[in-house]
C-alpha cells in the first residue's frame, strides 16, 4: 500500500496547524461506532483535522467554531466501498470513460491512481449526500483482472487519492468466466497460475515467460499474494464462493474480499469462519443471471446474523452518479431485518476496516481523522440530507453543478435569460 | 381519457373510426353508420388479443384508522375505506361496516392507493437477463411501430411479485428506445397469470413507444443507416406521421363512401400511428433533453396528435411551461443520470420542480428494482423540492406513484385515486410511505388482497419455483 499521498496530507495538515481554530460540532445524536454507542445528545472535538473528544458534553475552547447540529444526527462520514467516481463523466462517451482498458494489453499493473480525475464534477454531488471516502475499482478489460484500485475522499482537493495500489479487483463470476476463455474452471485455472507467476517473481521471468501474467502485470500482483493488500474478488454464485473460500485457505495468507455475493448467505457460515468479509448490496434482490438466482432482500439480514463482515455497496445503481445512494440501500438493510447500528456500520466503519484504514475513517473517536457529516434527520431515512459535510476537519462546500442548474432553473417568472443567470 | 376498447371496436366495425374523445369527424361518423349495415365493408378487429383479465374474489372489507392519501391530493386522519364488490364504496371516517364485513385495523398504519408504474420492461426484459429474455426491441428497423410488446411480455417474470411486494398494482410495459417508433405499449394489472391476456387492464387504452435522441441516432447511424443524427430522427418521425396521415385518409374515404373507394391494404405500422391520429393511441414519448422535448411538441401540432407523456425528461425542468401549455405529462427518475449525454443534466429536484411549476409530473420506474420503491423514490424527490423551498403536500406527491400515472395512462377513471366507484386498488403501508422502512403489509387489487406481508400471501413464478431463494422477498 502506497502512504505517500497519506504522509504529504498529513504533512499539509501540520504545516496549516497555527492558524487552525478548533471546530465543535454539538448538539445532535452522536452516532460514535465505538463503544460509546450512540450518544442520545452530544458533540465532537476537532482539532488540526483530527477527532479529539466525542461525549454528551464536549468542553469548546474559547475560539472555536461552533457548528450547531440543532437535534439533527451526527455522524462519521459515508465510506462507498466499490466505486468508479472520478473514473466515468459519461458512461456511454467512452471518450470520458477510464474504467476498462479492454484493448490494452496489460492487467494486474493497470492503476486507477493515473486514471482518476479529481475534478469530476460528481465529487461533489456525492460528498453533498454524506459520501467523504470511496474506494476506486477499475472495471476488468482483457482478462479478469481488472487492475489497482484506490482509496479516496471527496473534498475536492487535487489530492483526492489518499491511499494508492490499494487492492486488485478480479471478476470470478459468470463473466470473468467468460473473459477466462468460458468456463470457470478457466478462470480458476487463470487466477492460480497467475498466483504462482507472482510467487515467483521475479526469478521465473529472468529466464522466461509467466504462467499466465507478463512480468510487469506480475510484479503489480505480488502484495496480494503476500497479503498486504486485499484481493476483491467478483463472486455471486454459492459454490464459487466456496471455491473462493478454498483458494484464500490454500494461499495464505492473501486477504480475500467477496465482491457481488448475491448467493453469500448460502455459505454465510464458511465465510464467517474463514473471517472473508462480503461487500454487497442489499437491495439486490431479482434472480439477475443463473450466476444470482438466491439474491433477495433478506441476505444481508443473514449473513449479519451468521457473523459475516459485510459492507454495502450501491452495486445496483451507477457507480460513479449514485454512490451517494448508500444511505438508502442501507436503510432498506435495516427495513429487510438488519439492526440500525450493523447497517450504518456498514457504510462508515466497516469498510474502512476492510480496506485497512479502519484506525482512521469511520468512527468518532479520538485520533481518528475527522470526516464528521452533521444530518437533519436519521441519515438512512431517504428525506434526511447532511446539512454539514466535514472532512479531514474541513468543512466543505454543499454545492454541485447539479444544485447550480437547478437554481438557474428554479424561478420561471424571473426574465433574466438562463444563460445570464448564476 | 378512457376509452372502452369493446365500445370503440363495435364503433369502427359500424365506420365510426372517429376521435370520440375529442368529437372530432362528427360527419365521419354520421355518414358511415349506413356502412356497417353493408357486410361487404372491410373492416377489422382493433382488440383481438383481448384482456381475458377477471378480479379474483374479493370481499367486502372495511379498513379503519389509516392515515389514507387518496391520490387526488387529500389526505384523511383516521380514514376508513369500504370496499364492496372489488369497488371503493365509501371513504371517509367512522364508516359503518355492513354485517359479515371483514374487518382490517390499520390504526397507525397508512394507505394510498396501489402504486402504478408507468414505464416497467418487466416481461419483455426479464429476469434472468439471459439472451433469449432480451425481448423488448425489435431492432430491426427505425419505425417498428407494428410490434405490440404484448407479444414479448413473459408472464413469469420473477419482477412482477417483486414489484407487487412494493405495492404496483398497475404497470405499463414499453417496448425499448432504440426505434423511433418501438412499437405498442400494454398497460397490465399485476397479478399472477398464466397468459398477458390475463393480465391485460380491461378497456385501457393502446399505447404508443416512441423515442428521441442518441438511442436511435446510436443504433442505426451505427449501421451506416437513418437516422444517425437528431436531424435524422425527425426527419424519420416526420416522413412517417406523412404517411401514416395519408393512410388514414385512405381509410376514412373508403368508410366514409365504399361503393367509390377501394379499401386500402392493411399495415401493422400505421394501424397503431392512424390510432394515435385519431386519439385513441397514446403516445409515450421517450425524451430527455428540453430542446429535444420542444421539437416533439411542435412536430405533434404538425400532424395533429398528443404527446401524453415525456419518458425520462432528464431536462423536464428546464420547460415545466411547455409542457403545461401543450398539456403533457413528464414521467422522470428521482436522482439518475450521467449514464449519456442527453442524461447529463440530471438534477435530484425536477419531479418537484415540473410539479410546483403546474406541469403534469410522476415517477418512474424504468428498471426492475426502482419499481420495488417508487414510494421512496417519490420521498427523494419530494425532500429535495422542499429543501429548495417548494411547498408541497404529501398528499400531492403521492398522485406522482398514483393519480398522475393513471391520467397519463388514461386509466384514471378507473384507478390511481380512492374514490368511490374506482378499483378498489389499495396499499396498506407499515409506517408513512416516504420512510426508508415503511413495507406494504397489504395489497389489494381490485378489492382481493394479492398480498399480505404477514401471511405469506405472495404470488411465485413458475421461474422461482424449484430454485435456491423461492419465496423470498
Amino acid at each position: 500500500m502506497n502512504k505517500l499521498v497519506t504522509l504529504l496530507a498529513a504533512a499539509m495538515t501540520l504545516a496549516g496547524a497555527a492558524a487552525a481554530q478548533d471546530l465543535a460540532v454539538i448538539n445532535g445524536r452522536v452516532i460514535t461506532n465505538t463503544d460509546q454507542g450512540q450518544i442520545e445528545s452530544g458533540g465532537v472535538l476537532i482539532r488540526d483535522g483530527v477527532i479529539v473528544s466525542v461525549a454528551a458534553n464536549i468542553d469548546v475552547p474559547d475560539g472555536s467554531v461552533v457548528i450547531d447540529a440543532d437535534g439533527g444526527w451526527i455522524t462519521p462520514g459515508i465510506f462507498a466501498p466499490v466505486t468508479q467516481l472520478g473514473l466515468v463523466e459519461v458512461g456511454a462517451e467512452s471518450s470520458t470513460s477510464d474504467s476498462a482498458a479492454s484493448d490494452s494489453g496489460f492487467s494486474v499493473a493497470l492503476d486507477v491512481e493515473d486514471s482518476f480525475n479529481p475534478n469530476s464534477i460528481y465529487l461533489a454531488s456525492n460528498r453533498m449526500e454524506g459520501i467523504t471516502r470511496f474506494a476506486v475499482m477499475p472495471s476488468t478489460g482483457h482478462n479478469l483482472f481488472g487492475g489497482r484500485g484506490a482509496l479516496g475522499e471527496t473534498s475536492g482537493s487535487m489530492d483526492a487519492l489518499f491511499d494508492t495500489q490499494s487492492f486488485v479487483f478480479a471478476d470470478l463470476s459468470q463473466s470473468g468466466a467468460s473473459r477466462a476463455g468460458g468456463t470457470r474452471a478457466a478462470a480458476w485455472a487463470f487466477l492460480e497460475a497467475a498466483f504462482g507467476d507472482a510467487r515467483a517473481y521475479p526469478g521465473r521471468y529472468s529466464s522466461g515467460h509467466g504462467d499466465a501474467l507478463d512480468r510487469y502485470d506480475a510484479a503489480a500482483l505480488v502484495d496480494v499474494v503476500r497479503g498486504r493488500v486485499p484481493l476483491i474478488l467478483e463472486v455471486d454464485r454459492a459454490t464459487d464462493i466456496r471455491r473462493a473460500i478454498r483458494f484464500a485457505a490454500e494461499n495464505v495468507p492473501v486477504q480475500l474480499v467477496i465482491f457481488g455475493g448475491a448467493e453469500s448467505w448460502m455459505v454465510a457460515e464458511e465465510l464467517a469462519s474463514a473471517g472473508i468479509p462480503v461487500l454487497m448490496d442489499p437491495m439486490r434482490n431479482l434472480p439477475s443471471s443463473f450466476d444470482a438466482l438466491g439474491s433477495t432482500l433478506e441476505a444481508a439480514a443473514r449473513l449479519d446474523a451468521a457473523g459475516v463482515t459485510v459492507a454495502y455497496t450501491t452495486q445496483t445503481a451507477s457507480g460513479y452518479f449514485n454512490p451517494r445512494l448508500l444511505p438508502q440501500h442501507a436503510g432498506n438493510a435495516v427495513t429487510n431485518g438488519v439492526s440500525w447500528d450493523a447497517a450504518f456500520r456498514a457504510i462508515t466503519l466497516t469498510p474502512a476496516e476492510i480496506y485497512g484504514v479502519g484506525d482512521q475513517y469511520g468512527a468518532l473517536a479520538p485520533g481518528y481523522l475527522a470526516d464528521v457529516v452533521i444530518w437533519d434527520g436519521d441519515p438512512l431515512e431517504v428525506m434526511s440530507a447532511p446539512s454539514h459535510v466535514i472532512i479531514d476537519g474541513e468543512q466543505t462546500d454543499l454545492t454541485s453543478r447539479q444544485t447550480r442548474l437547478r437554481d438557474r432553473y428554479a424561478d420561471m417568472d424571473d426574465t433574466t435569460p438562463f444563460a445570464y443567470r448564476d | 381519457m378512457s376509452l372502452d376498447w369493446k365500445r370503440w371496436t363495435a364503433l369502427l366495425a359500424a365506420g365510426l373510426l372517429t376521435a370520440c374523445s375529442n368529437g372530432q369527424d362528427a360527419d365521419t361518423a354520421s355518414g358511415a353508420t349506413d356502412d356497417a349495415e353493408d357486410a361487404d365493408v372491410v373492416r377489422f378487429d382493433l382488440d383481438p388479443y383481448p384482456s381475458t383479465y377477471v378480479p379474483q374474489p374479493s370481499e367486502t372489507t372495511l379498513i379503519t384508522g389509516a392515515t389514507i392519501f387518496d391520490g387526488a391530493g387529500n389526505e384523511i386522519q383516521n380514514g376508513d375505506i369500504l370496499i364492496e364488490n372489488g369497488r371503493i364504496s365509501a371513504i371517509g371516517q367512522g364508516l359503518e361496516a355492513p354485517y359479515g364485513t371483514t374487518v382490517i385495523n390499520a390504526t397507525g398504519r397508512f394507505i394510498t392507493p396501489g402504486v402504478i408504474d408507468i414505464h416497467s420492461h418487466l416481461g419483455n426484459y426479464p429476469s434472468p437477463s439471459v439472451d433469449a429474455h432480451s425481448d423488448g426491441n425489435e431492432l430491426t428497423q427505425p419505425n417498428t411501430a407494428e410490434v405490440w410488446t404484448e407479444h414479448s411480455v413473459w408472464p413469469q417474470d420473477p419482477g412482477f411479485a417483486r414489484a407487487l411486494a412494493g405495492g404496483v398494482t398497475t404497470l405499463q410495459i414499453l417496448p425499448g428506445s432504440g426505434n423511433l417508433f418501438g412499437g405498442r405499449g400494454v398497460i397490465l394489472r399485476n397479478v399472477a397469470a398464466r397468459t398477458v391476456q390475463e393480465m391485460k387492464f380491461p378497456g385501457a387504452p393502446y399505447t404508443l413507444k416512441m423515442a428521441c435522441g442518441e438511442n436511435p441516432a446510436r443504433v442505426y447511424g451505427g449501421r451506416g443507416s437513418s437516422p444517425a443524427t437528431d436531424m435524422g430522427n425527425m426527419a424519420g418521425y416526420r416522413a412517417a406521421w406523412i404517411r401514416a396521415s395519408d393512410y388514414r385518409d385512405s381509410w376514412h374515404d373508403y368508410w366514409d363512401d365504399p361503393e367509390n373507394n377501394s379499401a386500402p391494404t392493411r399495415d401493422l405500422e400505421l394501424d397503431t400511428m392512424m390510432g394515435v391520429l385519431d386519439g385513441d393511441i397514446l403516445v409515450q414519448m421517450h425524451c430527455y433533453r428540453a430542446d429535444q422535448m420542444a421539437q416533439i411538441i411542435d412536430m405533434s401540432e404538425e400532424f395533429g396528435y398528443q404527446v401524453s407523456a415525456f419518458h425520462h425528461g432528464v431536462e423536464a425542468y428546464k420547460i415545466p411551461d411547455l409542457l403545461a401549455e401543450a398539456d403533457i405529462c413528464a414521467a422522470v427518475w428521482a436522482d439518475w443520470g450521467g449514464f449519456k449525454m442527453e442524461a447529463f443534466d440530471s438534477i435530484r429536484e425536477n419531479l418537484a420542480l415540473i410539479h410546483a411549476n403546474g406541469a403534469c409530473a410522476m415517477i418512474h420506474s424504468d428498471n426492475d428494482l426502482n419499481i420495488q420503491r417508487l414510494n421512496q423514490e417519490v420521498a427523494k424527490a419530494l425532500s429535495d423540492g422542499r429543501r429548495m423551498g417548494l411547498d408541497i403536500s404529501d398528499a400531492d406527491a403521492v398522485s406522482w406513484f398514483t393519480s398522475n400515472p393513471a391520467h397519463a395512462l388514461g386509466i384514471a377513471d378507473e384507478t390511481g385515486s380512492l374514490e368511490a366507484g374506482k378499483r378498489a386498488d389499495i396499499v396498506i403501508w407499515s409506517a408513512h410511505p416516504f420512510s426508508t422502512y415503511a413495507q406494504a403489509d397489504h395489497v389489494f387489487i381490485d378489492g382481493a388482497l394479492m398480498y399480505d406481508r404477514d401471511n405469506g400471501v405472495q404470488p411465485v413464478s413458475d421461474f422461482d419455483v424449484g430454485h435456491i431463494g423461492e419465496g423470498d422477498d
